[in-house]
């Protein structure tokens, strides 16, 4: 296995610089993760990359100002349109590029691909493919900070058709009954799949959710990361004196549901209108306009984000398949005897002496 | 030794492990103030507060998840879910999550949950709250789970539950809770995947696990009078089975029945019939005979429900039909 680079820790997010250098971070990350989806989407028409693939096109600004608010020790559970926050958490394209390649360097190992990134030094604890499964273990670990009465926030990220399942209801409650410091964040992009919020959900201002559980919520422009930033903010605070609280991002989905989702229920004219009313385009416009951004930045940080995406390509093409070899060795953490490591070919019993000839006893494979 | 009720014995190596690990907490209904619904976590309110106790609301999907969330970043939760039936609710956090985390992400979280809960029917509790459906469990690699019949062996695989990092279903017993049984002084966890021996014999293998193994021993006992000696193999696990000790057992009596407490279509019966003919097949003198509840949704009346339970009765004409076929082929 080639040398794995480790996550660095992220950095305090305790402000150490201007508004302008904050401003131009959270850009820089934005670019980063569109080109990073830009480029996984060509990797799976070049069948580099199986499985489902869902990207963050459009929702970048979402992704970083929520990345950016939290502090290194706060654990991030997510859903399957999970590789931005990966990013933005700090774990190396390299590393996430591999995992969706499926090879040994990727985060998971090969294990997971594009829906089941998890990164344990960044508290990445998992992007999850079943709808709401995170929202429950997210409130768990929240729990469990409570328990031992720790000072960390757990972040749980979830799209706008989460909020229709049981088990985002029964977490709330809980997290609001045991006064658990966790937020949970609804990125609304208008869609689950080709459904709309408002054909699924009887309350579609989504926020609105958490007063049937006494929880605090509030509802941000997530198309403008230094909002999501600041609203993050105020719903860690708000988490960490132990009550929960749902925070709703209303951002917009530029693609399909995943990489082979044409999106055939949106109009051309619908199409045209996201396009135009890009968050990235804008942010970079208004950082544009108050001098904060120049074109020679826009340049080099589309350069510099370019070369990295590269790189994490270069790096996943050069790690080594899984070997077959490990296939049973992530069945159980703690050992046992008669755990099956049978290949679908192989027998149960090696072939049998017969009654009366010797034979010695061999255990089933 | 002493001889204590497979409740008590459950109690008791619950509260062994809250006294040894703080990091162990009881997690469901009704499991504080109202002591369990069946009793197993009396007295632990009081001993060891609201904090490590923790009643929830009806809502097992939320709870079990939040329990396998915490065991992700190191609690050791103990969830209750009151009867097996309720585990249906959870069933997605239990088989897409707990038994799927720690091989996902490629060995990097851990899952050291217990599941305790009883299965069992035979007390006029209808169709929804009379099921095994332990198979559901064992099906699934990733998880392991464990069906003692003894208060010995309830005590010893619950002790080896809660100290291992899987997650690990622990079912328990209705008809069972009241037993008793001689318990050592100081138990040793048991170790999961091990199926027991439980009564040498010659002449036929009868095998059954939880309320079964304990009709095994009891139809062994009437069969020992006629001169017929039965040897009893108590699974004790259910995955990983111990395939070994049932082929091995077989090649030396050269018949066997197994008794199960679900139903009989793709049963846990069924993998053990087609373990033995794959492992045991020319030593075979007899088809294996399964004996499993009626196939039928199970009836509140206590006439239709006594009939749909396999009984002792039924055990012990399974084994003499299958030496009568032994004997017709010599």
């Amino acid at each position: 296995m080639s040398a794995r680079p480790k996550t660095p820790r992220p950095p305090k997010s305790a402000a150490p610089c201007k508004d302008e250098d904050i401003a131009l971070a959270f850009y820089r990350q934005m670019v980063l993760i569109r080109r990073f989806e830009e480029r996984a989407a060509r990797g799976y028409a070049e069948a580099k990359i199986g499985g489902y693939c869902h990207l963050n096109l459009g929702e970048e600004a979402t992704v970083v100002g929520l990345m950016a608010a939290l502090q290194p020790d706060d654990y991030v559970y997510a859903s399957y349109r999970d590789h931005g926050y990966a990013l933005a958490r700090g774990i190396s394209p390299e590393r996430v590029m591999a995992e969706l390649y499926g090879r040994t360097d990727g985060v998971s190992k090969g294990w997971g691909g594009s829906m089941h990134l998890f990164d344990v030094d960044a508290r990445l604890m998992g992007g999850y493919g079943i709808v709401g499964g995170q929202v429950p273990l997210a409130t768990g670990a929240a729990l469990a900070v409570a328990h031992r009465g720790g000072a960390e926030a757990v972040l749980c990220q979830m799209g706008d058709g989460t909020t229709n399942i049981g088990a985002f209801h029964e977490s709330l409650n809980l997290a609001s009954l045991w006064d658990l410091p966790i937020v949970f964040v609804v990125s609304n992009n208008g869609l689950g799949m080709g459904t709309t919020v408002e054909g699924s959900s009887a309350e579609p201002d989504l926020f609105k959710r958490a007063s049937a559980y006494r929880m605090a919520s509030e509802r941000v422009d997530g198309n403008d990361p230094v909002a999501v930033h600041a609203a993050a903010l105020r719903a860690l605070t708000h988490a960490r004196s132990g009550k929960p609280f749902l925070l709703e991002t209303v951002t917009e989905r530029l693609k399909g549901h995943s990489v082979v989702d044409p999106a055939g229920y949106r109009t051309r004219e619908q199409k045209a209108q996201l396009l135009a009313g890009d968050a990235l385009s804008a942010y970079a416009a208004r950082l544009t306009e108050r001098a904060i951004l120049t074109d020679d930045a826009t340049r080099e940080i589309d350069e510099a984000a370019m070369a990295a995406v590269d790189a994490s390509v270069r790096f996943a093409d050069a790690s080594a398949h899984p070997a077959t070899s490990t296939l049973f060795d992530y069945t159980y953490a703690t050992a046992v005897p008669n755990d099956s490591r049978r290949l679908p070919g192989q027998p149960l019993f090696p072939a049998a002496a017969r009654p009366g000839e010797t034979m010695s006893e061999k255990a089933p494979a | 030794m002493t001889v204590i009720s497979y409740r008590q014995a459950l109690h008791d190596a619950l509260r062994e492990e809250m006294q040894r690990d703080a990091d162990v907490l009881l997690i469901g209904e009704e499991i504080g103030r109202f002591e369990g619904s069946y009793k197993i976590t009396a007295g632990m309110l009081e001993e060891f507060g609201p904090r490590r106790v923790r009643d929830t609301p009806i809502a097992e999907e939320g709870f079990t998840g939040a329990a396998i969330g915490a065991a992700m970043v190191g609690l050791r939760p103990v969830v209750e879910i009151m009867t097996i039936n309720f585990s249906l609710l959870a069933i997605d956090q239990i088989v897409n999550h707990a038994a799927k985390i720690y091989g996902m992400f490629g060995g990097q979280a851990r899952v050291p949950l217990v599941i305790r809960t009883p299965g069992g029917g035979g007390q006029q509790l209808g169709a929804t709250h009379s099921q095994n459906i332990e198979l559901y469990y064992a099906f699934v690699p990733g998880m392991k789970v464990v069906a003692p019949s003894t208060p010995a062996d309830a005590k010893a695989l619950m002790l080896a539950a809660i100290r291992d990092d899987d997650p690990v279903l622990v079912l328990e017993n209705l008809a069972l809770y009241n037993t008793t049984g001689e318990v050592p002084d100081v138990v040793e966890p048991a170790e999961i995947g091990r199926a027991a021996v439980v009564r040498t014999g010659s002449d036929i293998t009868v095998i059954g696990y939880s309320r079964m193994a304990v009709i095994a021993r009891e139809a062994a006992e009437v069969l020992a009078r006629e001169g017929i000696d039965v040897e009893v193999i108590d699974l004790r696990s259910l995955r990983p089975l111990d395939r070994v000790t049932i082929v091995t057992s077989v090649k030396k009596t050269s018949c066997a029945v197994v008794l199960e407490d679900d139903w009989l279509t793709y049963g846990i019966g069924a993998e053990i019939a087609a373990t033995i003919s794959d492992g045991a097949f020319d030593w075979l003198d007899a088809p294996v005979r399964r004996v499993a509840m009626a196939e039928v949704p199970m009836p509140y009346a206590k006439s239709l429900e006594m009939a749909a339970l396999p009984s002792l009765a039924d055990a012990i004409g399974a084994i003499r039909a299958t030496l009568d076929a032994r004997a017709r082929r010599a």
